[in-house]
């Protein structure tokens, strides 16, 4: 599903560049549940960023699906990003002037469906999510968790391959923490394949294997037995 | 990629985000309020302008004579100089290729009374080319005809005004009145295009000049000439010409070049020559003006949409995310943009129009202020093109900047 080989990336400050990652070797298959740990400054989010293609690497491979990821255009990382991959954000990140469906049809427009179509899938997502009656709400309107859900059915609209959390419970009390990750692995029990950004032990532990970065490389990777919450 | 889908994206952004929109739009609406205000304020001033010249044909000259004022060849100064059918017969044949048509004038103060009606008026009596170069407009019944002037007939065409004072109700064709104790017979009612501004126009008696030369002097005095120069002259072209017409008339009457007085000519070409300055000037002065008042409203428009853009960082960033590509996040951005120019622009034009035509301006010197068709659309494309390049530039960024940097955007 995806490989990585000799990943590094630099950032650019002023007059020195600072070396985020160096040398990053990860393979992921899948059906599988990640959890990458760091603490700040770990290279963790860029990592998730360089994989979900929102940002390029310097040197080194990364293949996703079987298809090289190397010099994009714009165009191309675009189509790539709505077709093999889905977001969740830490901040949630929905449109705030869009109601839940809107939100989560929002890919499907990127993919080019047709109107009703979007909104009959969409509110499939948002059923499965479980916030059917709430599809007409505003962001501001929904609790932590139910924008959280909302975002997690806008990133499972587009049907993607890989999913990719950031920090998914970081804005979150661990109640609706724990209902988050639990319908995640219900996901991942369905064969999606995801990957989940965190600093939390106790997030990590609910996966099925766990990488642990610090300052740019790979210190651990093992598989964990999962702390199944269903 | 243009569609209704897009449409419904901007419609909502716009409606969910309505003090942004009306505060862009209100910039806009405001740019082009003043924009019409000012070019239908111009423009009345040029109707007030060429109105007041309207009366005559716009390529009349008219030619006066007075006493002489310069010695010349054995004469003395004071001589008085008297126009006749001779000068008439020579300038209409000499300059035949330039004249385009040519009257002379006799006046005349007369009493006239119709019935139990009496009043003072004054008679012109002219060639039958008089009409097209005053512009009279005929209401009823002919003008003064060739026939007349041959048979020396007691015709006469009276102004609305006469029909007015002496008729009545009563329908004045082929109705006879007293001029002076003389029966002439009414053969047609003219109104005059100056209505209103100039009444004393349409209170005038037409006859014919024959007639008036037999009945009043028993001589074939004429007291201006009046003619009109071949359209198609340029400015330049009419005015060499009025002065070869001035000369040839000093010429028959053995006048000094440089006497002022003995023969005048009045030439709308040097009129027209002013008021086409005139109205060069002002033009100038609105576009400079107007010009200004666009480019005010682009910038507006631009500072806006920048700093729309920063403001919906985030959203784009999100989008891209979502798997947006920079052609569809430049579409909103821009169509957002058009959108609301060119509505906004339409209600500025609106309230411009509506603020023109609420006040009373007549005593300003300002004459039906508005603003043409052809120009409003010019303003509305000027808008729309500004639109897109105002939103051009910021969309082109947003679209640019990288989803992960966006999405950072707090």
């Amino acid at each position: 599903m995806l490989k990585i080989n000799k990943l590094h990336k630099s950032y650019k400050m002023g007059d020195s560049s600072l070396h985020v990652l160096k040398g990053i070797d990860l393979h992921v298959d899948k059906g599988e549940m990640v959890a990458i740990m760091g603490s700040s400054g770990s290279g963790k989010s860029t990592l998730l960023n360089i994989i979900g293609i929102l940002d390029e690497l310097d040197s080194g491979e990364y293949t996703l699906d079987g298809i090289e990821i190397k010099d994009l255009t714009e165009k191309k990382a675009a189509q790539y990003r709505n077709k093999f991959l889905g977001f969740v954000f830490q901040s949630f990140n929905l449109i705030n002037f869009k109601n839940a469906l809107e939100n989560v049809a929002l890919p499907l427009y990127y993919q080019g469906l047709k109107r009703k179509e979007r909104q009959k899938k969409a509110m499939f997502h948002l059923e499965k999510v479980g916030l059917a009656d709430w599809s007409k709400h505003l962001p501001n309107e929904l609790s932590g968790g139910q924008k959280q859900r909302v975002a997690i059915a806008r990133a499972l609209a587009a049907e993607p391959k890989l999913l990719l959390a950031d920090e998914p419970t970081g804005a979150l009390d661990s109640a609706t923490s724990h209902e988050i990750m639990q319908f995640l692995q219900q996901l991942n029990d369905e064969g999606k394949t995801i990957l989940i950004v965190t600093h939390e032990e106790d997030i990590s532990l609910m996966c099925k294997r766990i990488v642990r970065l610090k300052d740019g490389v790979i210190m651990e990777d093992k598989k964990v037995k999962q702390n199944r919450l269903i | 990629m243009i569609d209704l889908d897009l449409f419904r994206e901007i419609f909502q952004s716009l409606n969910k985000n309505k003090l942004r929109s009306l505060l862009s739009g209100f910039t806009v609406a405001f740019a082009i309020m003043l924009f019409t205000i000012l070019f239908g304020i111009a423009n009345g001033f040029q109707n007030t302008f060429n109105n007041e010249f309207n009366g005559d044909a716009n390529n009349s000259i008219f030619i006066y004579s007075g006493r002489t004022t310069k010695a010349v060849e054995g004469y003395q100064t004071g001589r008085k100089i008297q126009f006749d059918n001779q000068l008439y017969k020579t300038l209409k044949e000499e300059f035949s290729d330039d004249i385009e048509f040519i009257t002379g004038r006799v006046y005349k103060n007369v009493t006239a009374s119709f019935g139990n009606e009496k009043s003072n008026y004054s008679v012109r009596a002219v060639n039958p080319d008089h009409q097209f170069i005053e512009k009279s407009e005929m209401k009823y019944g002919r003008f003064i005809n060739p026939l007349d002037l041959k048979n020396n007939t007691k015709n006469i065409v009276i102004g609305n005004l006469v029909v007015e004072d002496l008729f009545g109700d009563i329908d004045p064709i082929g109705k006879y009145i007293d001029l002076n104790k003389i029966k002439f017979k009414v053969v047609g009612v003219f109104v005059e295009r100056t209505e209103g501004s100039d009444s004393n126009e349409a209170r005038v008696i037409y006859m014919p000049i024959s007639t008036a030369q037999k009945i009043y002097g028993n001589n074939d005095y004429i007291d201006q000439i009046n003619l009109t120069y071949d359209p198609a002259f340029s400015e330049q072209e009419a005015i060499i010409f009025g002065n070869r017409l001035v000369d040839k008339i000093k010429d028959v009457f053995f006048v000094a070049e440089n006497d002022q007085s003995a023969v005048r000519a009045r030439n709308r070409a040097r009129e027209n020559q002013e008021i086409t300055q005139f109205n060069a000037i002002l033009a100038i002065l609105v576009l400079i003006i107007g010009m200004g008042t666009l480019v005010a409203g682009v910038v507006g428009i631009s500072n806006i949409m920048i700093f729309i853009v920063k403001e919906r960082t985030k959203e784009i960033g999100i989008r891209k995310a979502l798997g947006a590509q920079p052609r569809s996040i430049i579409l909103l951005i821009i169509l957002e943009s058009i959108f609301i120019t060119a509505i906004a622009g339409y209600i500025g034009l609106l309230l411009g129009g509506v603020v023109l035509n609420s006040f009373d301006l007549e005593d300003y010197w300002i004459t039906d202020p508005g603003v043409s068709t052809s120009l409003v659309l010019a303003a509305t494309v000027t808008l729309v093109i500004a639109g897109t390049l105002a939103g051009y530039i910021p969309a082109k960024r947003a679209a640019s900047i990288k989803p992960i940097v966006a999405l950072r955007d707090e």
